[in-house]
């Protein structure tokens, strides 16, 4: 693991640029833990000031210290990420895993729903929960909601690598040597598809973090919790482009899409470090 | 034929699955929340002014009867999917008395305009100069294009959308930012009309374009730099075959298909992103409905809204996928 790391940072240069990007985002959200000002508070410094030595990033509108502001933010924002990614995982491997290796009726039925949730269009579904949830709708709970509603193209990733496990001459070794269904997938098939899960991991959470932002713009979510959505809400609610409050809006939409970028390059050349075709033809081989 | 009739007959069975779950899932999260919709509904027209207890009552039970909440839960149930089937989702708490199946009626077009346009625009101009970046790997400019590309695609419809309102509205004022057309000009068959919808649908329209066209781009690219790599590419190559026809019937060809399995994939996510920029921009979409319909508590606009989508985007997923033999012959020996 430490060496497939060393090798990337070394030779791939957009491994290098996302973790430089997610190194810095995440510094930021450790900051937070260093605050001055309690997150939810209003007017505790001067507001409308512009970015200056003594306010980093300015001031909002609502007397909040942009800087401090944006770091509790960003944490909140990954934090939301990493839980929807981390719960939608277990249902993606679970399904992913069961169907791809029991195959017959049970993939039928598992991959007939499966394709449903990737086809459905989920943010009018999204904002019909909201609609009857209203106040009652918390952070956790949309991130509970969202992981039920986003596994399913994960689950047909890990299912075409479990199908292709299950004719390996270990899988038949083991069902011999009398290991159950549950030991074999989660000791035998899952080693196999960790690395994928890795890569969908970050997919997944630049996927839940994009509709967060976005629900939260349009105030569908508890926008009491401080989110880069929620900053960009505040700001929109100040008319703050309007205004000439310029930083207000700038830094949070700066700062989640290094996120995004981040994420996704690493993602991007873990993909190509699991496909040996393309580091194939990055070396310059296999090429006519 | 038989092949490809078995094959269209699973494409609408899965077709018919896909609506049966999914407005299954609209009805479960209306129907065993906390909220009762009609309490609500009823709350938020009696906060202006006095109502008498006498219409109160009788509004809640002309609510109850119009959102199908009479009965026990089969009885619901079943009406729900009456109304549904009938496509009638009862008037408008908004526009009162207006039907919702007229707003989303004259909503469609537009969206559905947009929506065609745009996806058509970012999945041929994406798919093309993947393939051309696959192919000459040691363009300059196609590798710029790639950069910008890997940099453009994670980002959401949101923020592109709210940075193309900044530089063009506030930055570089030249187009407009809001609407679907100037507002002095009658809605009508003509030219001035037509060139004032183009002229208002030029940022939306960039916004999807900017997004889509990066992820059709970089999964082309990999497909044809994966295909030039096999044999029979080769041997065209060796045996003289011209650069052009390469191209079109060697690789692009071979490289379509599991391109146009990913359009069909990736329209829910399409149609997502439409309804962000849509309100961002003031479209007068389907979007806009929603969000409106949302924000005025109008539970017979959102009902109606989501369960359209749902058949409209499942519906044109199985026009994809119905198409999709002309494309790739195999899927008839397949089955």
């Amino acid at each position: 693991m430490k060496r497939i790391i060393f090798d990337l940072l070394k030779y791939n240069n957009e491994f290098r640029i996302g973790v430089c990007l997610i190194l810095i985002v995440m510094t930021m959200a450790v900051l937070s833990f260093f605050s001055p000002y309690p997150p939810n508070d209003v007017f505790v410094v001067p507001p409308d000031a512009p970015p200056s030595a003594d306010y980093w990033l300015g001031t909002t509108s609502r007397g909040q210290d942009v800087f401090w502001q944006l770091s509790i933010a960003i944490r909140n924002t990954l934090a939301f990420g990493l839980l929807v990614a981390l719960l939608s995982r277990v249902i993606s491997i679970v399904v992913g895993l069961s169907s791809g290796y029991l195959g017959g009726w049970v993939d039928r039925v598992l991959m007939a729903i499966n394709d449903t949730f990737i086809v459905i269009p989920l943010f009018p579904i999204l904002i019909l929960f909201y609609f009857v949830l209203r106040d009652s709708m918390s952070t956790i709970l949309l991130a509970v909601i969202m992981s039920s509603l986003g596994w399913a193209y994960d689950s047909r990733l890990i299912r075409s690598v479990a199908m292709s496990l299950k004719t390996r001459e270990f899988t038949g070794t083991s069902v011999f040597s009398g290991m159950t269904i549950f030991e074999i997938l989660t000791r035998e098939h899952l080693p196999y598809v960790l690395p994928i899960i890795f890569s969908t991991t970050l997919n997944n959470m630049n996927w839940s973090i994009g509709l967060e932002v976005t629900l939260a713009v349009l105030g569908f979510m508890d926008i009491n919790t401080p989110t880069i959505g929620g900053m960009i809400y505040w700001a929109n609610q100040h008319t703050a482009i309007v205004a000439g409050i310029w930083w207000w809006i700038t830094f949070p939409v700066l700062t989640v899409v290094a996120t995004f970028v981040g994420l996704y390059l690493i993602a991007v050349s873990i993909n190509e470090y699991i496909d040996p075709r393309s580091r194939l033809s990055r070396m310059g081989g296999g090429q006519t | 034929m038989p092949a490809y009739f078995n094959f269209a007959m699973k494409r609408l069975w899965q077709f018919v699955l896909v609506v049966f779950i999914g407005i299954n899932i609209a009805y479960v999260i209306t129907h065993v929340t906390p909220i009762d919709p009609v309490e609500q509904s009823i709350s938020a027209v009696t906060s202006f002014g006095n109502t008498s207890p006498e219409a109160i009552a009788d509004m809640r039970r002309s609510l109850q009867e119009l959102y199908g909440l009479k009965g026990d839960w089969i009885e619901q149930y079943f009406s729900f999917w009456r109304r549904i089937l009938k496509a009638d989702f009862g008037p408008s708490l908004s526009a009162f008395p207006a039907p919702v199946t007229s707003l989303i009626a004259r909503a469609l077009p537009w969206t559905f305009g947009l929506l065609v346009f745009t996806t058509l625009v970012s999945w041929s101009i994406g798919n093309l100069l993947g393939a051309l970046a696959g192919y000459y790997r040691h363009s300059r400019s196609l590798k710029l294009f790639g950069v910008l590309a890997m940099a453009l695609h994670p980002v959401p419809y949101y923020i592109v959308a709210l940075s193309l309102m900044i530089v063009f509205g506030f930055i570089w004022p030249i187009l407009p930012i809001t609407g679907g057309s100037a507002m002095d000009v009658a809605q009508g068959w003509n030219w001035q009309f037509m060139a004032s919808v183009f002229h208002h649908s030029v940022l939306p329209a960039l916004s999807l374009i900017l997004i889509g066209v990066g992820s059709w781009f970089l999964g082309m690219r990999s497909l044809v730099s994966n295909i030039i790599t096999e044999d029979y590419v080769v041997y065209a190559e060796i045996g003289g075959v011209a650069q052009s026809r390469m191209m079109g019937s060697y690789i692009i060809r071979n490289a379509l298909a599991p391109q146009v399995t990913g359009l069909a994939m990736s329209l829910g996510g399409i149609f997502n992103g439409a309804v962000i920029t849509e309100k961002i921009f003031g479209y007068p979409g389907l979007g806009t409905l929603l969000v409106d319909g949302v924000y005025a508590g109008d539970y017979g606009l959102v009902l109606g809204v989501t369960s359209i989508a749902i058949i409209g985007v499942s519906l044109s997923v199985l026009i994809i996928d119905l198409l999709y033999p002309l494309i790739d012959p195999r899927v008839q020996v397949a089955s």
